[in-house]
């Protein structure tokens, strides 16, 4: 049953539905309004059987979670941005350990300059953090992941965090259908946990390793999620016929077929790119889209399938490396290795810039004719840089840039030094 | 406090257990069949301080849990020499997490047992000084003012033993570590710096606080049994030691604990929320030099300039405690 | 089973597996010392060893571990003037370990309940002679019989005891008590011939078919000073008088006593006057810190009323009174007179001036040397003839009752080596336990149970015993301020001070054993070894 309900509101009746056992609920923008609704959810009995835990920080969020998951607790909680970066430490930890948490992550711009909106600098930083990642593209899909996520998590005994764009989908308002506490509890088992800490069985959790097995653990670790490559579209798969909605899997095609040039992208900005190739499919042009959903593990297979065929591949990316480009790039030109492909890297949105089908258009048909350069901003000021690019050259100075440049274009409260 | 209620002039109080009491008031460590929860075959350097203290205080909560005890474990020395791959020492379930988040991880465990009705298995976390008022003090005190259902036990040795012996929060004035190098005008730590958590704690209104030692046994044990009698935040601050870190022979790590209770440096007592209810009070005082001596740490006080002016300011700390605490049986909050 | 990642989560306990016993360079281990309470005892009695026994409420075990040293428990827990106190480290502490007070519980426990001692050996179809039945000689016979040896005592007066019945007032030691430890001796087969003594010891030895003798009469004759005195002076010696109070018809002294001497003796001496009602003086030359006697004795006898004149000599005795001149102390502490002289109201002087041996038995025998009134014999026992041995006061020593025990204890051993044609070699004496090895902190702090005393009033007139015994609860106290210096009890220190759980506990008197596998030699059970029990030694190799 539809209903017209908030982004993260779906999400926290989801997550209600997977019956976590512990909630840690840290406030941060834009993902506070999950751990509210588990709040209330908790609160009112709705959600029985689970502690909700105020806790005193992001890092400590995730410890709660650590000890909440070795104790054979199902445990659930959610951040953003530099609250991401604030348990970084923990993260690597709940992996290392093989700790089957799961995790909203509401992307967020990290700062300075300190941002509340929407990109995915924050889960890019924790790319190599061991957890699985799985981008939603709408808040339904947010929705189907947590469910599928759980089961993922608990079947692989490895953390998932499921990214879905902050504001965008968090904060938006549409119909939306979550899984009825039935559905969930047939489709979800019991957590049974791989390892636990448990008085009739005592065991140390958390060695330290030294070089003689450090490398074979960090290789099981990655085995592991080679494996999951295997299991997520099966738990899709599931997912479909239980539910009957194409939510998750490694990655969606969207017109891919005879497409010449096809554009690879992360979480909402799908929607507005096929909205633009949509049109200039209608122009005879013929462009695909992949919509790449389990960025870790990375599939390096179906990419390679999906995108292999066209002659032009676009990469277009909420997020950066700074001094080398693209993130998303390095990986899908390794799967595409070999193949006589033009690549381009877009750096699109950051901070929550919209991406607009104005913009998105003008890109595609830059590709089309060779003008776009490999590495592209998207709607980068130009003469703003110029300006400042200038200046600096001119007028060394102290002070942080962004400060500057906010001067420059007028913004109320960036004083003169 | 209940550890005054034997007295047998033997060795009574004091020593680890006798023969002729009656098994029941006997020490958890004079138990043959004890639970050994630190067992041998431990990395830890000859002597040391901490190895012991854990050993007391985990027997000891698992005899006052029958066994339902789940420990979680900072990183640290004792997480280091008790857990290298591929041999552990422990026999109790145990996790180690990280450096800064043991009290957030039994938050954790508690947090799930309480989820899954088993609220007969306890949780005690526990770490050094570093990882309980340093790195780990933020989720510390979360867990203190949420009252979780932890025993949070700081195995206090003065420092960074663990990486070198760097200064911590609780290195006292005066300490020579890597950190605070016995050079320049005023060698050691400064005076006027650290923290003292187990006061910290009471502002908590910590359930049950208290203080202890490796010198005194019974006071230990006592303590961690009345610990597991009280549900929610607890808080136990134990003084262990470093033969490496304080340059004190590996023999003397009981003798000094001891000697930093009778000059009053190390005041031993109990507070049940936020209020001082029991003080262990000194049987045989001694000058702050007698403890300080024997400790390479504080060589430089004895030769340097600076040491007499140094010495009369640690002995001026200790005699405060005693005033403060009532340590000399005097009145006080005993 | 669950199934645990790799390397990252370990079962429990596996360290075990890692032997650190290889770090170390040193070990720890288990002595067994010499404490200062036996080093001291005269009669070689395991002190530590039987308040062990008393610490633990088996009583029967401690007075049996008493008695393989010494017969007469209940008559030391009266009359041994304690070395083993005043050695016992726990007066550095507070105060010594009561173990006297502990005997005499044990002592008399043991006649209440009629605790006998069996004659185990088998009959060595030897037989001894001894010669004296006082302390010395009956413990000679005692410990001779235990060897299974025929043993005869031979003495001149008509009861057992020597000394302890002669010389020692009731009131220290009340005759029921001696009495029946002497006839626990006798149940042993101990055979008595008293009133007979002996004047010619070939004949004796001959008559009862002995092998061997051991000679041990008591120094039952007081020494005769020159004090110048009138015809009319009534003058006795102290041994007389207290043998005289043995009598039927005590002796009459008057109301004024002067009791000339410093001695344990002239102590006795005025102690017993005092209940005959004297009101006695005792004079000494010296000071009264010089005063030969023991200062518990002295400081009861004050408590008594017994007046006391230090530094004075009796220069004149005459009847009704005596002069006396007051002295001076040298430079080096030597009395000097100083002409000063007066007059004391005495009805009778005792003199209380020392004891001899009567050696009337010895004389012209061949091969037996006396010099200064006592018999010489070897560090066997044995006097310059074969198969004759001699102990107590009649050698020299120590004159004490304790001694003498050991005097016969010792000889028996001798005596049977001899007759078995081997040599006795005592045990090596181990290592003294030192005061110093000693972890003190561990010991609770706890005054000495003082004894009851009788009111000083009471005990004047009557000859009651003025020092009574321990009940029970008091006894098990004292015996649990032993702080078992040297030698192992089992406080569970070391079992649990050690970080590496490296001390198994072996079960009640049993002690405990180094894991070598795990130890890494960091001495801490060696430090806190509240009792000096532990030392470090070097590893092997």
């Amino acid at each position: 049953m539809r209903r017209q309900i908030e982004g993260a509101r779906g999400v926290a009746e989801s997550v209600a539905a997977c019956r976590p056992q512990v909630v840690c609920a840290y406030p941060i923008t834009p993902q506070t309004h999950i751990v509210e609704g588990l709040g209330v959810l908790v609160g009112t009995g709705a959600l029985a059987g689970c502690e909700f835990v105020n806790v005193e920080s992001e890092f400590a969020a995730m410890s709660v979670a650590i000890g909440a998951s070795a104790a054979g607790a199902r445990a659930y909680t959610a951040t953003a941005s530099q609250g991401l970066l604030f348990m970084s430490e923990a993260l690597y930890n709940a992996s290392g350990l093989g700790l089957p948490v799961v995790m909203t992550v509401a992307n967020r711009a990290i700062g300075a300059p300190i941002n509340i909106w929407n990109d995915h600098s924050d889960a890019m930083s924790q790319r190599d953090s061991g957890w699985i990642q799985l981008y939603a593209e709408t808040s339904q899909e947010a929705i189907d992941l947590h469910v599928q996520a759980f089961r993922l998590a608990e079947e692989m005994s490895v953390p998932v965090m499921v990214c879905m764009d902050g504001f965008v989908l968090t904060h938006a308002f549409e119909p939306l259908e979550v899984p009825s506490q039935e559905d969930v509890d047939a489709f979800l088992p019991p957590f049974t946990p791989r390892q636990v800490l448990d008085p009739a069985e005592p065991v140390s959790i958390g060695a330290m390793v030294g070089p003689e097995a450090f490398t074979e653990v960090r290789y099981l670790a990655f085995h592991r999620q080679r494996e999951a490559l295997g299991r997520i579209p099966e738990i899709a798969a599931d997912f479909a016929a239980a539910f009957g909605r194409d939510s998750g899997g490694l990655l969606h095609t969207y017109r891919c077929e005879d497409a010449q040039t096809i554009v690879l992208a992360m979480g909402s900005v799908l929607g507005t790119l096929k909205d633009t190739v949509d049109a200039l499919r209608d122009e005879g042009i013929p462009i695909g889209v992949v919509g790449l959903t389990s960025f870790r593990p990375f599939p390096m297979a179906a990419v390679r399938a999906a995108v292999g065929g066209a002659r032009t591949l676009i990469v277009l990316e909420r997020a950066f490396s700074v001094g080398v480009g693209g993130i998303v790039s390095a990986d899908v030109h390794m799967a595409v290795a070999g193949l006589d492909q033009r690549h381009h890297t877009v750096i699109a949105g950051l901070g929550g810039r919209p991406v607009t089908r104005v913009s998105l258009r003008r890109m595609l048909l830059d590709a089309e004719a060779g003008r776009l350069e490999p590495l592209t901003f998207l709607d980068l000021d130009r003469d703003l840089i110029d300006r400042e690019l200038a200046r600096v050259r001119a007028r060394p100075r102290s002070g942080p840039a962004a400060e500057n440049i906010l001067r420059d274009v007028g913004v109320v409260g960036a004083r003169p030094h | 406090m209940g550890t005054q209620e034997i007295r047998y002039f033997q060795v009574g109080s004091h020593a680890v257990g006798n023969r002729l009491l009656d098994p029941g008031q006997r020490t958890v460590q004079s138990d043959p069949e004890r639970a050994n929860a630190l067992t041998c075959g431990h990395r830890a350097c000859q002597g040391c301080g901490e190895a012991l203290g854990a050993r007391y205080v985990v027997d000891a909560a698992l005899r006052a849990t029958a066994g339902r005890l789940v420990a979680v474990n900072a990183t640290g020395c004792l997480e280091v020499f008790s857990t290298p791959y591929p041999e552990t020492s422990w026999q109790l379930p145990w996790l180690h997490s990280l450096f800064g988040n043991a009290p957030a991880v039994a938050t954790g465990v508690a947090a799930a047992l309480r989820a899954q009705g088993r609220e007969d298995v306890r949780v005690l976390a526990q770490g050094g000084d570093g990882g309980t008022v340093d790195i780990g003090f933020g989720c510390l005190s979360g867990m203190f003012e949420r009252d979780d259902d932890v025993l949070y036990v700081c195995y206090d040795n003065q420092g960074y033993m663990n990486t070198g012996v760097q200064r911590s929060g609780a290195t006292p004035p005066g300490a020579r570590t890597a950190t605070t190098e016995a050079v320049g005008d005023a060698p050691g730590a400064p005076f006027g710096q650290g923290k003292d958590v187990p006061r910290i704690a009471m502002a908590h209104g910590v359930r049950y606080v208290a203080t202890a030692t490796v010198a005194d046994l019974r006071d230990l044990e006592a303590k961690v049994e009345r610990a597991m009698e009280v549900r929610g935040a607890r808080y136990l601050h134990v003084l262990v030691p470093c033969p490496l870190g304080w340059g004190s022979p590996a023999a003397l790590t009981v003798r000094i604990a001891r000697l930093a209770t009778q000059t009053g440096l190390f005041p031993v007592y109990e507070a049940r929320d936020g209020e001082v209810t029991g003080v262990t009070t000194i049987r045989r005082p001694a000058p702050v030099e007698e403890y300080l001596r024997p400790q390479k740490r504080f060589a430089h006080l004895f030769s340097h300039p600076s040491g007499p002016a140094a010495l009369a300011r640690i002995q001026e700390a200790a005699d405060r405690n005693i005033r403060r605490y009532g340590l000399l049986g005097d009145g006080g909050p005993s | 089973m669950m199934e645990k990642p790799f390397a990252i989560t370990l079962d429990a306990g596996s360290s075990r597996a890692n032997h650190t016993g290889s770090w170390r360079n040193e070990r720890p281990g288990y002595v067994r010392n010499l404490p200062p309470c036996n080093a001291a005892c005269p009669a070689a009695e395991d002190v530590q060893g039987w308040l062990f026994h008393a610490e633990g409420g088996d009583y029967e075990a401690a007075w049996r571990a008493i008695v393989r040293d010494n017969p007469f428990p209940a008559v030391m827990g009266r009359v041994c003037y304690h070395p083993c106190e005043t050695a016992c480290h726990r007066g550095h502490l507070d105060e010594a370990v009561g173990i006297n007070a502990v005997e005499r519980f044990l002592g008399d426990l043991a006649i209440e309940r009629g605790w006998g001692i069996p004659v185990e050996a088998p009959a060595s179809g030897r037989s001894v002679l001894v010669v004296g039945a006082g302390p010395s000689g009956l413990s000679a016979a005692y410990h001779l019989r235990l060897l299974g040896h025929a043993v005869e005592v031979r003495d001149a007066a008509p009861a057992a005891g020597g000394m302890m019945r002669y010389g020692i007032p009731r009131y220290r030691l009340p005759r029921p008590v001696l009495d029946a430890e002497i006839a626990r001796i006798g149940a042993m087969g101990v055979r008595f011939a008293l009133g007979r003594s002996v004047t010619d010891l070939a004949a004796a030895m001959a008559e009862g078919g002995h092998d061997a003798a051991f000679l041990a009469v008591g120094a039952g004759v007081g020494r005769k000073a020159h004090v110048p005195a009138g015809a009319a002076a009534r003058i006795i010696d102290a041994v007389s008088f207290l043998h005289g109070m043995e009598d039927d018809e005590p002796p009459r002294i008057g109301r004024r006593v002067v009791v000339y001497g410093g001695g344990d003796t002239a102590v006795d001496a005025a102690r017993t006057a005092r209940r005959m009602g004297a009101e006695p003086v005792i004079v000494y030359r010296r000071t009264r810190q010089r005063m030969p006697a023991h200062d518990a004795e002295v400081e009861e006898a004050l408590e008594e009323g017994i007046l006391a004149r230090w530094l004075s000599t009796i220069t004149q005795v005459e009847a009704g009174e005596v002069t006396v001149e007051r002295m001076e102390l040298d430079a080096e502490g030597f009395p000097q007179p100083t002409g000063e002289t007066e007059t004391l109201a005495a009805d009778t002087v005792i003199l209380a001036l020392g004891q001899d041996c009567d050696l009337a038995l010895v004389e012209g025998l061949d091969g037996i040397e006396v010099e200064d009134g006592v018999v010489s014999v070897g560090p066997d026992m044995m006097t310059g003839r074969a198969g004759i041995f001699a102990g107590g006061d009649m050698v020299p020593a120590e004159r004490t009752v304790t001694t003498a025990v050991g005097h016969g204890r010792s000889a028996a051993r001798h005596v049977d080596a001899w007759l078995r044609g081997t040599a006795h070699a005592p045990a090596a004496r181990p290592p003294a336990a030192g005061f110093d090895a000693l972890e003190t902190w561990y010991y609770e702090d706890a005054p000495h149970a003082m004894r009851p005393r009788l009111e000083a009033a009471r005990r004047a007139s009557t000859f009651d015993e003025v020092v009574s015994g321990l009940d029970e609860t008091t006894a098990l106290y004292e015996a649990r301020r032993c702080l078992s210096c040297g030698n192992c009890f089992e406080c569970d220190n070391c079992y649990g001070v050690c970080p590496d759980n490296a001390i198994v506990k072996l079960g009640p008197g049993r002690g405990y054993r180094i894991d070598l596998d795990f130890c890494k030699g960091c001495g801490i059970c060696v430090q806190e070894c509240p009792c000096g029990a532990m030392a470090m030694g070097p590893e092997p190799g």
